[in-house]
């Protein structure tokens, strides 16, 4: 029996309705016979040679986010991450430059590009997060800044007439710098990422890891780990959304031993062993940041740009902005937020 | 003059500062440790004094510094060499910058540091003063993160609070995070910074002040031996962990790439901190007597038979000063209001 078109005339009305259409089972592809190789290809695997060849001309955008007391070495670890100088670097030593009294958003856009493939990196610093001696809520202004970006794109998706390609401003990866004490995190590293946990991909690292011995390093990462499991913090990978057993072994993996990964950054080169690395001198030796013995600086390019920098996108976007998207739409009571024509005639629903 | 030997602190030095008299009684010495949570300040007490201060340590997770005040803590441990007997009082305050807000956290280091005071003020003033104890606070050593780029504006507000009341002597630890030039950048920018907010750290007697900067350059190249103010503040590392290097067991760090020694001076400057501080634990007490000790109990005594009253005056001509400048910055933005209205418009 089958769901098929109007039979009487009685429901002619009903013929407006399109017909379900009649499933057939899928069959398997007929076996062909002897040059099975050349007349049995279609070509369907072109198709990713299409994506690739979409992606490489669109070029897609990746917003990073960099947070941590002053001087951890954040603006050296975002220019070592994408080999250019991308920060807002603090020098600190050459400029006047004095810790602002509020916290601050600084976005700044690059295009880098690397095997004719785009990318729209721009890298968000927020100079003044947790230097002052008061720290209550300063991380308010940062959960705004995320907020921000995503009721913007809130509104170029329900506008009437929407752009082809909404521009992305969104927070895809926020990294958060916890310093190398080597005792525990600090209360405004626990306050910090319990708020924003629940509103972007949280990546904590260690910064300037050289500070600690191979043992120190691991009981501290140990300890880290702990105290984010008891304040039930969930950092990036998260585990709910970890979609299928080969992404959950993967992620465990790294969730459990990796992270928070220990990074050291550099800018400048040095000869070793007859190579250039890029690392840091002192008298004792020379630390280099791409050596997986040295610091874990190699673990945290790979899962951030090589591996899972798609993955971080798409858990912003499905996860983040549609929890967002949904509060706003909650509070609207169900009704997506009118586009606000002029400032002055319209009152906005939002 | 000074032994370079491993193990040999160098106490034996103080005998030659003091009246033998007092060497049969022996010294004593508060040091008060200041500095945030993880910047190496046990590690770096216990290799000064080549002991273990703290066995039975315990360090609090982040979840409970929230809840956490600012403590005083004091151990102390009685060091002999060579027929000198020191007793070594180290006062820890931990939890000191800890908190989310940190406004009131050296309000009770303020405290403690006054109560000695006033402890040493009662038993001089007293009928017997055969036995005073001495627990005033000698030296403080505050201790700078290596991680910022100078002085955070905590430093700040606490040294300008208690530079009128102990000796500060600025301490950089955990100085194997920093490159040789970052350090002297570092220290540099620290120096600069002092001096821009007009905090007055420890002085030890062979700095010359009025010199300049190429002088002093020129000096500590000359100088046969070193002129330990020349390196404050001191950017140190601490290890109690001994590591075989050249067939030698050493004091230091183990790292993949290298090993850190503690007493190495082209390592780091905690030979010099250490050879500093035995070598004026003299003039330390000296002018925590002379000074910070008479300007408290002047202070003190101008206050005496009226302490309340005192107070209540004292906070009232403090709210006549804001009132007064308050005026003064409600008339500058009047007048700037008023100049902005003469101008005429430009387009």
């Amino acid at each position: 029996p089958c769901a098929g078109p109007v039979e009487n005339k009685n429901e002619a009305a009903m013929s407006e309705m399109v017909p379900e259409p009649r499933q057939k089972p899928v069959v398997p592809m007929k076996p062909i016979g002897i040059n099975a190789s050349l007349l049995g290809y279609i070509g369907i695997d072109t198709i990713i040679e299409q994506m690739r060849k979409k992606t490489m001309k669109t070029g897609f955008d990746f917003n990073i986010m960099v947070v941590g007391q002053s001087g951890l070495g954040k603006s050296t670890l975002v220019n070592t991450l994408f080999k250019s100088q991308v920060s807002r670097k603090s020098s600190g030593w050459n400029r006047e430059e004095k810790i602002p009294k509020t916290v601050e958003i600084k976005a700044i856009g690059h295009v880098i590009e690397e095997g004719g493939v785009k990318m729209k990196l721009t890298v968000i610093d927020t100079p003044g997060f947790g230097d002052q001696i008061n720290n209550e809520n300063c991380w308010e202004p940062i959960e705004k800044y995320i907020n921000e970006q995503y009721e913007k794109f809130l509104k170029e998706e329900v506008n009437i007439a929407r752009k082809k390609r909404i521009p992305d401003t969104r927070v895809h990866c926020c990294l958060y710098f916890i310093s190398p004490t080597g005792h525990s995190l600090r209360p405004l590293d626990l306050e910090f990422m319990k708020h924003l946990s629940k509103v972007v991909n949280i990546i904590p690292v260690i910064a300037k890891a050289d500070t600690m011995t191979l043992e120190e390093k691991t009981e501290f990462k140990q300890r880290v780990r702990k105290e984010l499991e008891v304040n039930g913090i969930e950092f990036y990978p998260q585990k709910e959304f970890d979609e299928d057993l080969e992404d959950k072994t993967e992620n465990d993996k790294i969730r459990q031993e990796s992270m928070p990964f220990a990074v050291v950054g550099s800018d400048k080169e040095y000869q070793v062993n007859g190579k250039r690395v890029l690392g840091r001198k002192t008298p004792w030796g020379i630390i280099e940041v791409e050596n997986l013995n040295h610091c874990e600086f190699a673990l945290l390019r790979d899962f951030v740009i090589r591996t899972h920098l798609q993955d971080l996108k798409e858990v912003t976007h499905n996860i983040h902005y549609e929890t967002y998207r949904a509060k706003r739409l909650n509070d609207n009571g169900g009704l997506p937020p009118m586009t606000v024509e002029t400032e002055e005639n319209h009152e906005s629903n939002l | 003059q000074f032994s370079d030997s491993a193990g040999y602190v160098g106490f034996a030095n103080l005998p030659n500062q003091v009246h033998r008299k007092s060497v049969k009684k022996g010294f004593e010495f508060t040091l008060m440790v200041v500095g945030e949570s993880g910047l190496g300040k046990s590690t770096l007490i216990n290799s000064l004094f080549l002991t273990d201060l703290y066995p039975e340590r315990y360090i609090p997770g982040a979840a409970e510094k929230i809840e956490r005040t600012v403590q005083i803590e004091a151990s102390t441990v009685e060091i002999e060499e060579r027929g000198v007997k020191l007793r070594l009082t180290v006062v820890d305050t931990p939890g000191y910058g800890d908190a989310i807000n940190s406004q009131d956290c050296f309000k009770t280091i303020i405290h403690y540091i006054d109560n000695q005071f006033e402890r040493y003020l009662h038993d001089e003033s007293g009928l017997n003063r055969r036995h005073i104890i001495d627990n005033r606070v000698h030296c403080c050593f505050y201790f700078i993160s290596p991680f910022g780029h100078g002085l955070k504006p905590l430093d700040v507000e606490f040294m300008k609070a208690l530079h009128g009341k102990v000796n500060i002597v600025p301490v950089i630890a955990k100085a194997d995070t920093l490159t040789l030039k970052e350090r002297e950048r570092l220290k540099r920018r620290v120096l600069d910074e002092i001096s821009e907010h007009g905090i007055r750290i420890y002085q030890l007697p062979d700095a010359d002040s009025d010199e300049d900067e190429e002088f002093k350059e020129q000096t500590r190249v000359l100088k046969a031996s070193f002129t330990p103010s020349l390196y404050i503040p001191f950017a140190v590392i601490g290890s109690n962990q001994l590591i075989e290097v050249k067939g030698k067991k050493i004091r230091g760090r183990l790292y993949p790439w290298g090993v850190v020694e503690v007493e190495n001076p082209e390592h780091n400057d905690f030979l010099k901190l250490r050879t500093m501080l035995v070598t004026h634990m003299q003039d330390l007490q000296e002018v925590t007597q002379d000074l910070h000790y008479e300007n408290f109990r002047s202070e003190r005594l101008k206050r005496t038979g009226k302490p309340v009253e005192e107070e209540v005056v004292d906070k009232d001509r403090i709210l006549q000063q804001k009132e007064a400048e308050l005026r003064r910055m409600q008339e500058m933005i009047a007048q700037m209001q008023a100049q902005m209205r003469m101008k005429p418009a430009d387009d």
